[in-house]
């Protein structure tokens, strides 16, 4: 059985990835933030 | 011995039909791509246990308030808080892998969510009563639980949907486990400042709002996971392609199997060495590079190691186990047990030559190939031992992990401790350490590189295939 993976719309994707991702983002940039420390 | 496979799918009902394992089958068209964001909601909430740290001092000034009163919590009795919610974690993840496997993805999340959520509120009852053990029963015990429970549930549903790339989905996932303490820090900092007054230090209303945030996130990923349909493949893929490869099977072997092949004990040397290695330098890296390096990486330059060596451990779940898919898992157990080698005899040359940024890489290359060594272990296992019973074989295997946390920090502590307390130099007090890890990784080489297919007597049988031996054969779920 193979199906074609169209019928998730791409709203519901970004929707789910920004959920996840944009937390993620901002303690990464947090963190990088913070490392900058190191070289200075 | 074998074990006869069922397919009838006989799960237990949940009381709530919205967990069922059968609620959660995909319908034709879902995509598959919904489901990394669905395992990130869940690890980058239990993630946090590694931020965990940000709330000791404020809690050791609960009735002191700007300073410890004599009444209050101390630190050592604070540090319990993690050890026991890490042990709990090796312990659910163990005695649960497998009703997590079999009950679904969603009700795994869902209880892990629960219990999360609840460790918080109980804590948060704990600090307003000032009552320690109701933190040790919430956070420790109920939320070790959850981290346990929550870090096995989209392991396996992960890999069925991304039979191609196994190693980059659960990458994906486990990459959320060590991003979690990125988010959870600078936001416990900052809600402890916002509940902070005269007379309470902020921490009850931050655990209560943790809490609650925490169980909505999960629940969206409890929410949107599936599981693909009987049958269902990733377009243009064709599964015999693996079957050129010796070490990947396309049978399956039931848990309780699996921890009888040497195999797998093979693998939780493997995992432990590497685990050891890293969490003895993650834990340490600030102390030991303002020591090794005195005058040239201050406090606030080792707090920044710290945060690059956190992107380096969360990087390396996703880009080592997503390059395990290309070149193998085996392949890449060797290159961290050769380059972890390198790394740790490196070292020692680098604080002796007083080279910091020769320091700096190998630490960040070391604590990469830590991340990688948890986020590529799920789908070394999957290799072995199939796909069916993979999050419960993973959830044992996570014994190792609990060893390490105890291995790796005395293996720093008390051999740097030993050597200070006789005249060595606090510059060369890791050296001993370093070789020792060093020679650590020789045995993961050895161990990875005794590792071979699994022996077909262990695989489970399929409906109508006849096994000769097989006269103790117990249905799997029996």
């Amino acid at each position: 059985m193979e199906h074609v993976e169209t019928n998730t719309s791409t709203l519901r994707l970004i929707l789910a990835w920004s959920i996840a991702g944009i937390p993620l983002l901002a303690g990464v940039t947090q963190t990088l933030i913070n490392a900058m420390k190191l070289f200075q | 011995m074998a074990v006869m496979m069922d397919t009838s799918e006989t799960y237990a009902k949940a009381w709530i039909p919205f967990l069922d394992r059968e609620r959660t089958v995909a319908k034709p068209g879902y995509s598959r791509w919904m489901i990394p964001p669905a395992a990130l909601c869940v690890h980058l909430c239990i993630g946090q246990a590694y931020a965990f740290s940000v709330f000791n001092l404020p809690m050791t000034k609960l009735l002191g308030i700007t300073q410890s009163a004599p009444e209050d919590w101390k630190l050592t009795e604070l540090g319990w808080i993690f050890s026991i919610a890490m042990l709990f974690l090796g312990i659910s993840s163990a005695v649960f892998g497998r009703w997590v496997e079999e009950g679904g993805p969603r009700k795994a999340m869902f209880t892990a969510a629960i219990c999360w959520a609840s460790g918080f509120l109980i804590s948060a009852l704990g600090i307003k009563t000032h009552t320690l053990w109701l933190i040790y029963l919430g956070y420790g015990v109920i939320g070790g639980c959850a981290l346990g429970v929550g870090y096995i549930s989209p392991v396996s549903t992960l890999m069925k949907w991304f039979p191609d790339r196994p190693g980059m989905a659960t990458g994906m996932a486990i990459m959320g486990f060590g991003g979690g303490a990125l988010i959870a820090s600078p936001l416990s900092v900052w809600l402890m400042s916002k509940f902070q007054t005269a007379t309470d230090v902020g921490v009850f209303n931050t655990f209560i709002v943790l809490g609650c945030v925490y169980f909505c996130f999960m629940m969206f990923g409890a929410a949107i996971v599936r599981v693909p349909a009987p049958g269902w493949k990733p377009k243009g893929y064709t599964p015999s392609a693996d079957t050129g490869k010796k070490m990947v099977t396309k049978n399956d072997v039931f848990v309780y199997d699996a921890v009888k092949t040497p195999q797998f004990w093979l693998v939780w040397t493997v995992l432990f060495v590497n685990t050891t290695a890293g969490i003895g330098v993650l834990g340490q890296a600030s102390a030991m590079s303002q020591e090794m390096f005195p005058g040239h990486i201050t406090a606030i330059a080792a707090a920044g190691l710290v945060g690059l060596m956190s992107l380096f451990n969360m990087g390396g779940r996703f880009s080592w186990a997503s390059l395990s898919d290309y070149i193998g898992r085996k392949n890449t157990y060797f290159v961290y047990m050769c380059l972890g080698f390198v790394m740790y005899i490196t070292v020692p040359y680098a604080g002796g030559s007083g080279n910091v940024v020769l320091f700096v890489c190998c630490f960040l290359i070391i604590v990469s190939m830590y991340g990688g060594g948890f986020s590529t272990v799920p789908a070394y296992l999957r290799d072995l031992f199939g796909t069916r019973y993979v999050g419960a074989i993973h959830g044992i295997l996570l014994t190792a992990w609990s060893a390490a946390g105890v291995a790796g920090p005395v293996l720093i502590n008390y051999i740097r401790e030993y050597n200070v307390t006789h005249g060595v130099p606090k510059a060369q007090a890791y050296n001993t350490t370093m070789y020792i890890m060093a020679g650590l990784f020789i045995v993961g080489f050895i161990c990875n590189l005794a590792i071979r297919a699994v022996d077909s007597k262990w695989h489970m049988k399929k409906p109508g295939e006849v096994d000769a031996g097989a006269a103790d054969a117990v249905p799997s779920r029996a």
